[in-house]
C-alpha cells in the first residue's frame, strides 16, 4: 500500500456501500455502532468473493492448484496481520474465531495438567487478575479457569471518571499472581488504559500478561513488539473485516510451551492410535478447516485500514469524540458514563438519560431516524453495576462517520426526551 | 415511524405513572425474574383469598417502558380478578406477544392490554412485555403449591 492521501471522509464512505442504502420508510442510515460490528468496504467483500469464485480450495493439505492459491492467500493474510501489528514472528500470529476464543485459548493453557511449564501452573492460592471495565469475554474464561483450578480471581477497580484505579496495584498484582489480563481500550467508557505501569508490576512478580485489544487495534496503530505484553487478542468484524475471524498474538516462546486448545485436523504432525506429536505454531492452534475467506477478508482489511492510515483513522475519530462530547452534554438530563475529555481515550460514548431507559432511546432513534446504535450492557454487565445503572444507550465512531450524523444523533435524542418526558 | 405506534398513549401512561407498584405485605409467594438479554427486572408478590381471589399483586422492578407499563397493567388487570380469569388473560396476552403481530387481539379478554399489540411486530421487545405476566404466572403457581 502506498502512503496515506489526505483524510476525506467522504470519499471514503464511497468505499462501503451499506452507507449509501436507505433504511424501510426512507431513513438514511446513521451508522454508529461500530464498536458493536464495523461495516466493510467494497476491498473486503470483493477479495471475499474473488477469492470463492476463483480460488477456493482446502488450505494446508491440498496439493492442487486451487489448494496452492488459497494456502497462500490464507498465509499470505497472516503476514499482513503481523506487519499490521508489529509481530516479531508471522508465526505468532494465530488465527481463531473471534477474540473471545482468543482469550479462551491462553485461559485453557493454565491450569492444565498437560501443561508442565512453571508460569501456566495454576492452582490453590494463586491468582489471576482483571478489572472491572472488562467486557464478558475477558470475565468469563478466568471465571471458568478460577473455578477449575481453585484460583483466586481479582480485579482492579474503575473510577467516577471511568479510569481504571491501580492505586492498588502492588497489592493486587503480587507474587501469587499467574497473569494479569486487561482490555485495552473500553467498549464502554471508550477509555484507553495504559498498560506500561502494570506490565512493569507484572515483571517484577514473574507473571504473564495480556491485552483485550478488540476495540484498540481496529482505531490506532497498536504495535505489539512496542506494548511489550505477552498476549493481545483481536477480531475482525470491529476492524472492517468479516466475522468468523479472529486473532491471538503471542510471544513464540510462550506459545510453543502452551499445549494445543482444540484438537483435530491440520494442528497434528503424526498421530498413532495412542498418542500424537503436534505441529509447530501456528498451526498447532488452528486445528480444522478454518475460516479461509475469512482470513482472507481480514487480510484485505489490513490493506484497507494502511492506506488509509491509522494515524488518520485516529485523528479523524479524535474530532468526532470532541465533537460529541461537547454535544451531548448540551442535551438535558444526558450523563455521559465515561471520560468527559478526548485525553487517553477512543471513540465510543455511552450515556444515560434521566428518566428514559436506553431500549426505548435505541427504538426511538433507530425508527424515527434511522440511527443505529446500541443499548443494553454491551457484555460488561460488572461495570455497569459498578456505575449502578441497569444499561446505557452507546454511540461508537468510526473512520466512515461525520459531524453530521453526530448532529443527527443530538436531534433525535431531543426528540426521545419529547416522547417520553 | 412504526415504533411510535408501539408507545401508545396508554404505555406511556402507565410507564410515567404506575398503578400498584411497590411490594406489599402480606403475599404468598414472591419470584423474580429477569431477561438476561438486556437486564430488565421484575420483583413480584402475589396474595390470594378464599375462591381463588387474587387480593393482590405488587411488584418492584427496572426496565424500559414497555417492561414497566406491561407490569403496571397487569396489576390493574389482575388485582380483584380470581386465578382462573387472570390466567385466561395471561394466556391471551401471551398469545398476541408471539404473534408475530400476525395475531388479532380479543379486546374483551385483554382490556387495557391490548395496547401492547403493537409491540409484537418488535421480536426484541417482546420479551420486555412478557416479562412481568411470565412473573405472575410463575408466582401464582408457587402461592397453590
Amino acid at each position: 500500500m502506498t502512503s496515506a492521501a489526505p483524510f476525506d471522509v467522504e470519499r471514503i464512505r464511497k468505499d462501503f456501500p451499506i452507507l449509501s442504502r436507505e433504511l424501510p420508510g426512507g431513513r438514511p442510515l446513521v451508522y454508529l455502532d461500530s464498536g458493536n460490528s464495523s461495516q466493510k468496504p467494497t476491498l473486503v467483500i470483493e477479495t471475499m468473493r474473488e477469492h470463492l469464485a476463483q480460488h477456493y480450495g482446502n488450505v494446508g493439505r491440498a496439493l492442487h492448484a486451487l489448494g496452492s492459491e488459497s494456502t497462500e492467500a490464507y498465509e499470505g493474510a497472516r503476514d499482513k496481520i503481523a506487519a499490521f501489528i508489529g509481530a516479531p514472528s508471522r508465526d505468532e500470529v494465530i488465527f481463531t474465531k473471534n477474540a473471545s476464543e482468543s482469550i479462551n485459548l491462553v485461559a485453557y493453557a493454565f491450569g492444565n495438567p498437560i501443561n508442565t511449564d512453571e508460569r501456566f501452573k495454576v492452582g490453590p492460592g494463586d491468582e489471576i487478575v482483571i478489572s472491572e471495565m472488562e467486557h464478558h469475554s475477558n470475565i468469563v474464561p478466568w471465571q471458568l479457569l478460577a473455578q477449575r483450578t481453585g484460583a483466586t480471581l481479582r480485579w482492579f477497580p474503575v473510577t467516577d471518571e471511568g479510569r481504571l484505579d491501580i492505586e492498588g496495584l502492588n497489592e493486587l498484582v503480587t507474587e501469587r499472581t499467574k497473569i494479569v489480563s486487561i482490555v485495552h481500550q473500553s467498549n464502554v467508557l471508550g477509555t484507553v488504559n495504559s498498560e506500561s505501569p502494570i506490565l512493569a508490576r507484572v515483571r517484577e512478580v514473574g507473571a504473564l500478561m495480556m491485552l483485550d485489544a478488540s476495540q484498540s487495534v481496529p482505531h490506532q496503530a497498536v504495535d505489539v513488539a512496542e506494548l511489550g505484553v505477552d498476549f493481545v487478542a483481536f477480531t475482525g468484524h470491529k476492524m472492517v473485516g468479516p466475522s468468523g475471524i479472529g486473532v491471538l498474538w503471542g510471544r513464540r516462546e510462550l506459545l510453543d510451551a502452551m499445549p494445543p486448545f482444540l484438537g483435530g485436523g491440520e494442528m497434528i504432525e503424526a498421530v498413532w492410535m495412542d498418542h500424537s506429536t503436534y505441529a509447530p505454531v501456528p498451526h498447532k492452534f488452528e486445528a480444522g478447516t478454518p475460516p479461509i475467506v475469512e482470513a482472507v477478508g481480514l487480510g484485505a482489511a489490513v490493506d484497507y485500514l494502511t492506506s488509509v492510515g491509522m494515524e488518520e483513522i485516529k485523528q479523524h475519530e479524535k474530532e468526532l469524540t470532541g465533537y460529541a462530547l461537547d454535544a451531548l452534554q448540551e442535551v438535558n438530563g444526558l450523563r455521559i458514563i465515561g471520560p468527559r475529555t478526548v485525553v487517553a481515550r477512543g471513540g465510543t460514548v455511552s450515556f444515560t438519560m434521566e428518566g428514559i431507559h436506553p431500549h426505548d432511546v435505541g427504538q426511538i432513534l433507530d425508527d424515527v431516524y434511522g440511527i443505529a446504535v446500541r443499548v443494553g450492557h454491551h457484555c460488561a454487565r460488572p461495570l455497569h453495576l459498578r456505575f449502578g445503572i441497569p444499561a446505557t444507550t452507546r454511540a461508537s465512531f468510526y473512520l466512515y462517520n461525520t459531524t453530521a450524523e453526530i448532529d443527527a444523533l443530538v436531534r433525535g435524542l431531543h426528540h426521545v426526551q419529547k416522547v417520553f418526558g | 415511524m412504526i415504533a411510535e405506534s408501539m408507545y401508545q398513549e396508554l404505555i406511556l401512561e402507565h410507564y410515567k405513572h404506575p398503578q400498584g407498584r411497590g411490594l406489599r405485605e402480606p403475599y404468598d409467594a414472591e419470584v423474580h425474574h429477569v431477561n438476561p438479554t438486556c437486564g430488565d427486572e421484575v420483583t413480584m408478590r402475589v396474595k390470594l383469598g378464599d375462591g381463588g381471589k387474587v387480593l393482590d399483586v405488587s411488584y418492584d422492578g427496572q426496565g424500559c417502558s414497555i417492561s414497566q407499563a406491561a407490569a403496571s397493567v397487569l396489576h390493574e388487570l389482575a388485582t380483584g380478578s380470581t386465578v382462573h380469569e387472570s390466567l385466561s388473560v395471561v394466556d391471551e396476552f401471551t398469545r398476541l406477544m408471539q404473534g408475530r403481530g400476525q395475531v388479532e387481539a380479543d379486546e374483551d379478554v385483554l382490556g387495557d392490554a391490548v395496547a401492547f399489540a403493537g409491540v409484537a411486530k418488535f421480536p426484541a421487545r417482546v420479551k420486555c412485555a412478557l416479562l412481568a405476566w411470565m412473573a405472575y404466572k410463575d408466582a401464582l403457581v408457587r402461592s397453590q403449591a
